[in-house]
């Protein structure tokens, strides 16, 4: 029992068991089959559908289930139940591909893209990195040119390491629409029967195995003006805001992932013998698993009370609970150097007006400036030590399970492979250091 | 068309579970609750059942405030309120819980009553057909299909019978109690979980309910936990196999 239980209302109990029980019925007799074919059955997306499972967190207005963070974190764990990571990453790259989508207010996006994709019908996926860039995404060099003559957009470019990419039906691209490195920046929405849309390679992976992931090319592809995403050079700002959600959700997978790997170990411990005893009789034994279990309640405290933080303003959604942590967060002098005030941020969505740049402190061109989302710091927190725990509490568990830990039929073999990406997905541990230093002042 | 479903709770049978230093019963200090997998079957058909008919579903359940949480699961799956009986629920037997859903019957007046064909902890069996009996109802136990007439009137029930299926009609009001085969229960989402919370829990007690009987009618003397398997023993060959089976299990 872990006192994370005290941020839980019956919403959150009910909905974890829900998910709990689709991941035990519809993922675990499966998992190991799909894991060792690199992708699972298109219709599971339905079928966790028709269960309420994909629109967490996505209001009911543009088709999702409601809720807020908190919900988004105990679905997770919930999902995570399956026993594949790659099974609850591939399902839920909607939660990445779909949110800007949902900022940008547009019906026709909305309508087109992001109803459909909630309701288990199509496949969203969010591609921001490309074979040149990846945390430094004022790198991207993906080009979206107006034709002045149609009104159309001239996409060209690849992106890399794309997860449900082979086969999505909604590409969230992020593209360079101008030289200034953040400013410059709009999302489009790409699908795979554009002419010049391709996939140049289905990639193999250390883990994650169940979850496809892809290259992606685009040569001089055709995007109509619909759709783009907000206003040309918005994208900076919606991806900022985009990877609070991305970051509290790989908190949570780290948290699952350590969980279950600790919870392995407790079963492993007390049926192994070793010298004439249970494992567990071993003070060896009890000591790496109470630092294992400290470390898997530290983690899920600190990634419940993010979340739990993010929605203070109690299951407005996602978006809008956000937007109000930002605005209830009084930009310290340190940190409102880099940072927007909420306002600005609404402006620079709508508008289309680049983020201001501080005219203080000398920067490289590359400095990445940090917009006030609230919580920026915590969440950057959280996804670090999530991760971190989850690789930590993996190593041991697998230790633990001595010469079967290395082996493929074992969860906690599944489980080291998948937690290594967690310190390197969704923004690199040194990359979040950056920005939890920058939060610092420094 | 109004459907009334008996709602238990049970401890989570995934759960380890202890028993209290003087045998009189489980140690409930940290389990997990959860619903009687037989009470959402009939949960499930009773919603199928409103929907195709129009009908409301009213889940009743006895016990004290705790099992509010159980109660609100079922409101999330779709049922429109509930009535909660305050009792301990340690104290029923399934005797006293079937006069009591019997009582709530008379003030509800259901075309069909709905139970789990027994309760995962207890396995008694006993509390549909009491119910039937105390209200003299037709009865259908351990259904696996249920269909209603068009006018609501007739509830054609097959039941899984020793050997067989037997399909059987009966008019209604009627107690029908739900098999595990009768259907998959479905999946509460968000929304509806959310606004769960929202629903009515109507509290009554025994005095409301004018119920005069409320003697237990089984006693517990006391609780055993099951005895420690025994480590097994490796043989060397077939027929050392067929000699132990032979000469000391005697199983040949």
């Amino acid at each position: 029992m872990s006192v994370t239980k005290l941020l839980l209302d019956e919403s959150h109990v009910l909905l974890r068991k829900q998910c709990e029980r689709f991941a035990r019925a519809e993922i675990a007799p499966h998992a190991t089959k799909w894991e060792e074919a690199g992708i699972f059955p298109r219709e599971l997306y339905g079928k966790a559908a028709a269960a309420g499972l994909l629109g967490i967190g996505f209001d009911e207005s543009v088709g999702g289930s409601g809720g807020g963070s908190l919900h988004l974190v105990v679905s997770i764990e919930g999902l995570m139940r399956g026993g594949s990571t790659g099974v609850a990453v591939g399902l839920w790259s909607l939660g990445i591909g779909l949110p800007p989508l949902v900022q940008s207010k547009d019906s026709f996006l909305t309508d087109t893209f992001v109803r459909p994709t909630l309701a288990g019908e199509t496949i969203a996926c969010l591609a921001i990195t490309e074979p040149g860039t990846g945390s430094d995404v004022a790198g991207v060099r993906t080009r979206a040119v107006r034709d002045d003559a149609t009104g159309d957009y001239i996409v060209n470019g690849a992106k890399l390491f794309i997860t449900s990419g082979t086969r999505a039906d909604v590409i969230t691209t992020l593209c360079r629409t101008g030289d200034d490195p953040h400013g410059g920046l709009t999302f489009f929405v790409l699908t795979p029967d554009m002419n010049g849309v391709s996939v140049s390679r289905s990639l193999r992976k250390t883990g994650w195995c169940a979850s496809d992931t892809a290259e992606l090319a685009f040569d001089n592809v055709r995007v109509p003006a619909t759709h783009r995403v907000g206003a040309e050079g918005s994208g900076f700002v919606t991806l900022m805001r985009n990877f609070q959600t991305e970051r509290l959700a790989l908190a949570a997978y780290g948290v699952a992932t350590a969980e279950l790997a600790l919870e392995e170990s407790l079963r492993y411990v007390r049926e192994r013998s070793a010298f004439g005893r249970p494992i567990a009789k071993f003070q060896v034994t009890k000591h790496k698993l109470a630092d294992m279990a400290t470390k898997v309640e530290a983690a899920k405290c600190m990634t419940y009370q993010v979340a739990a933080a993010m929605d203070a303003g109690k299951y407005q959604g996602r978006d809008k609970a956000l937007a109000s942590a930002a605005a209830s967060d009084a930009p310290s002098p340190a940190a409102s150097v880099h940072s927007l005030r909420s306002s600005e941020l609404n402006d620079a969505r709508i508008d289309g007006v680049r983020p201001p740049q501080p005219a203080t402190a000398p920067r490289s061109p590359r400095a990445t400036p940090t917009p006030n989302l609230g919580l920026v710091k915590e969440v950057s927190m959280a996804k670090n030590f999530a991760a971190e725990v989850a690789v930590s509490v993996c190593y041991d568990a697998v230790q633990l399970h001595g010469g079967m830990g290395y082996m493929r039929e074992t969860l906690v073999e599944r489980l080291s492979r998948d937690a290594r990406l967690l310190p390197i997905g969704g923004g690199t541990q040194e990359v979040m250091k950056e920005i939890i230093a920058k939060q610092l002042g420094l | 068309m109004k459907i009334l479903v008996a709602f238990k709770r049970v401890i989570d049978p995934d759960a380890r579970i202890k028993l209290t230093a003087d045998r009189s019963g489980v140690d409930t200090d940290s389990v997990e609750y959860k619903a009687n997998p037989f009470c959402e079957n009939a949960l499930e058909e009773a919603l199928q059942i409103a929907e195709e008919h129009d009908g409301e579903v009213v889940l009743v359940s006895a016990g004290g405030p705790d099992i509010d949480k159980t109660i609100r699961a079922g409101l999330a799956l779709g049922a429109e309120r509930a009535i909660r009986v305050e009792i301990e629920d340690t104290v029923l037997d399934s005797d006293l819980a079937a006069r009591v859903f019997a009582a709530v019957y008379k003030e509800e007046e259901p075309d069909i009553f709905f139970f789990g064909k027994q309760a995962i902890d207890s396995d008694n069996n006993q509390c549909g057909q009491l119910v039937a009996e105390y209200l003299g109802l037709p009865q259908a136990c351990f259904a696996s299909e249920v269909v209603i007439d068009d006018d609501g009137e007739v509830a054609t029930v097959t039941r899984e019978v020793d050997g067989g299926l037997e399909t059987i009609a009966l008019t209604l009001p009627a107690v029908i109690t739900a098999d595990l085969r009768l259907n998959t229960p479905r999946f509460a989402k968000l929304p509806d979980i959310m606004k769960a919370g929202r629903k009515t829990i109507d509290v009554m007690d025994l005095d409301d309910l004018d119920i005069e009987d409320t003697a237990l009618k089984i006693e517990l003397v006391s609780l055993e936990e099951p005895s420690a398997r025994q480590a097994g023993v490796k043989v060397g060959s077939i027929d050392e196999l067929v000699d132990k089976l032979k000469n000391e299990a005697r199983a040949l």
